[in-house]
């Protein structure tokens, strides 16, 4: 860099005033806001034994459930919407035909690796049925890798365990049933 | 030997232990301390885990130095292959040496009352090395070996940051340990001695604390010893964002824990001296008495606990400062140092020296108050600041010089 190329531009610093120049002034400024923060109110959760409240459970992305219909029957259709919407490929379905006269297929099987999935919600916007659904539980943890995939009814028993707290996103919004 | 020697030699060694003991538990629970701090400033609540090993009950988190020591313990400890074996396993060695050897010096209160041990009285001072008239050179010539300790390190780890921040703290301790001098030389020249304990009995006879007679010393002082320690406004040594850590980013485990350790004692050292040269060190009016008074085993006690709090104090002090103020940066520093703080020390040497020397006609002249002859100091005090502000402020603009640049 040249000293004086044109394309530099020096921003002019704003001039202290009496109290900068003296520091102190500002320094007991810049105390006394500190010793205030040592006494206000402090934002940690002690999460184990505080659950942090989230505010608005039709919108948080936590753990994914399986949507039942009104007979109890899972909602999906098997049609591979969601899994090719997954960013990180996480979503495993095998699809046959369907044993109810309403539909063609139904998942014969339905895993998802929590693991690896990133919580993006793009899933549960690609359904068209609104079979898949993120809950507001976020407190997941296993011992291994295998209990981390979740299979068709432990998601299904996902929606059993939130279907009470949090309604399904179809009703709220006027979806489909 | 006698039966009466054997005994002081035995209490000497308890002494000596119970002091090394004492100041490594400290360093750890002042590290919990600065973390709490640290996390309150910021609206959090800090480290409240931790309390006694396999069982689940938390104390506050006060087993946190506990588990802090056992996991430097057992880290890795790493000697990367293109260092200087030697230096760098001596440099954090000799920091710590250094970093604990002023303690000798330092009184922890001021004595016991006499005891008879075997029909023979013993008076105790509580300080290691009693009656050493040289204590504050000792203190400030194993503050100036701390620097080895950096240096070497920084040397020794043939890394460039390592390296900057050896250059910078060097620069930095040779620029700081002037005004430090100086704000020493007005309590030197008003005690009379460079005895730590004789200067503390001169402001408890008195009973004005040095802090009120030289507020301009205090404040050269303050700043200086804030520098001396490498804490925060001036911890350009080590600065974590530029220099990744500065001469200790290549020690790891144990060798790290010992610069950690030696760096709060640092602080701890430089609260005592701030506490014993300008806050009256033990006394505390109509508490603790004056340097004549005999001491009973209330007062003893009472002196020591004193002496702590008030240290506590500042090393409080020394922790919210950190928050409040941001890094220097290093022509500041140096500007500071050689612009603002060594002409206001050498203004606090003379304003000390004439009060010495022409006391009685200064009070004469002032109707005999010391109290009119306090305003003075402290109206003078505050002239020399705003003159020091003003004519030398530090400069904001660090862009090249293009006409000097055009020249060449």
């Amino acid at each position: 860099m040249k000293p004086n190329d044109p394309a530099v531009k020096w921003v002019e610093e704003p001039q202290l005033g009496l109290a900068g120049k003296m520091y102190l002034p500002l320094f007991l400024q810049g105390l006394t806001t500190t010793t205030r923060h040592l006494f206000s109110p402090k934002v940690t959760v002690s999460f184990p034994e505080v659950k942090p409240k989230i505010r608005n459970p039709l919108i948080y992305r936590g753990v994914h459930r399986l949507n039942k219909d009104a007979q109890g029957r899972v909602k999906c259709v098997a049609c591979f919407l969601c899994a090719t919407a997954c960013p990180a490929h996480c979503i495993d379905i095998v699809a046959s035909p369907s044993p109810w006269p309403d539909r063609e297929k139904y998942p014969e099987s339905f895993t998802i690796d929590e693991l690896r999935c990133i919580y993006c919600g793009m899933c549960e916007e690609a359904c068209p049925v609104d079979a898949i659904e993120l809950t507001s539980l976020f407190d997941l943890t296993g011992r291994s890798r295998e209990e981390m995939i979740f299979d068709k009814e432990k998601l299904l028993s996902v929606f059993d365990q939130t279907k009470d707290t949090e309604p399904m996103q179809s009703a709220a919004v006027g979806g489909t049933l | 030997m006698s039966h009466a020697d054997l005994i002081i030699f035995v209490i000497m060694l308890g002494k000596i232990a119970l002091i090394l003991f004492g100041l490594l538990t400290a360093a750890a629970y002042l590290v919990l301390l600065e973390r709490w701090i640290a996390a309150w400033v910021q609206d959090r609540i800090g480290p409240n885990r931790v309390g006694i090993p396999l069982t689940k009950i938390k104390m506050f988190g006060l087993g946190q130095p506990l588990a802090d020591g056992l996991k430097f313990i057992f880290k890795e400890e790493y000697t990367p292959a293109h260092v200087d074996k030697f230096l760098y396993t001596l440099a954090p060695i000799s920091i710590l040496v250094a970093a604990i050897l002023p303690f000798a010096v330092i009184p922890f209160g001021s004595m016991l009352p006499t005891f008879n041990v075997g029909g023979e009285p013993i008076t105790l001072q509580l300080i290691l090395a009693p009656q050493i008239d040289v204590g504050m050179i000792f203190v400030f010539a194993m503050g100036s070996v701390a620097v080895y300790g950096v240096i070497l390190g920084a040397w020794a780890s043939n890394n460039k940051y390592s390296f900057l921040g050896g250059l910078r703290s060097s620069a930095q301790l040779i620029a700081y340990e002037l005004p430090l001098g100086l704000g020493i030389l007005g309590v030197v020249l008003a005690a009379g001695s460079l005895r730590l304990e004789d200067i503390i009995d001169q402001q408890a006879t008195s009973g004005t604390w040095n802090i009120v007679m030289q507020p301009l010393g205090f404040l050269v002082f303050v700043i200086a010893s804030f520098a001396e320690s490498a804490r925060l406004p001036f911890d350009l040594p080590e600065a974590e964002q530029e220099l990744i850590g500065g001469y200790h980013t290549e020690y790891s485990g144990l060798r790290l824990l010992l610069y950690l350790i030696a760096e709060f004692l640092h602080m701890v050292t430089a609260s005592f001296l701030i506490t014993i040269l300008f806050f009256g060190g033990w006394h505390l009016w109509g508490i603790t008495g004056s340097a004549e008074d005999p001491v009973t085993w209330v007062t003893a006690l009472l002196r020591v606990i004193v002496l702590l709090s008030k240290v506590m104090g500042v090393i409080l002090f020394f922790m919210l400062v950190r928050w409040s103020w941001p890094r220097f940066r290093f022509d500041q520093l140096m500007s500071l140092a050689w612009k603002v703080m060594l002409p206001l020390g050498m203004v606090n040497l003379v304003i000390v020296a004439v009060v010495a020397e022409y006391e009685p006609q200064v009070l004469a002249a002032l109707g005999g108050s010391r109290t009119a002859l306090v305003a003075v100091l402290w109206a003078l005090a505050i002239l020399a600041w705003l003159i020091a502000g003003i004519v030398a402020p530090l400069s904001t603009d660090n862009r090249p010089r293009f006409e000097a640049v055009d020249r060449i």
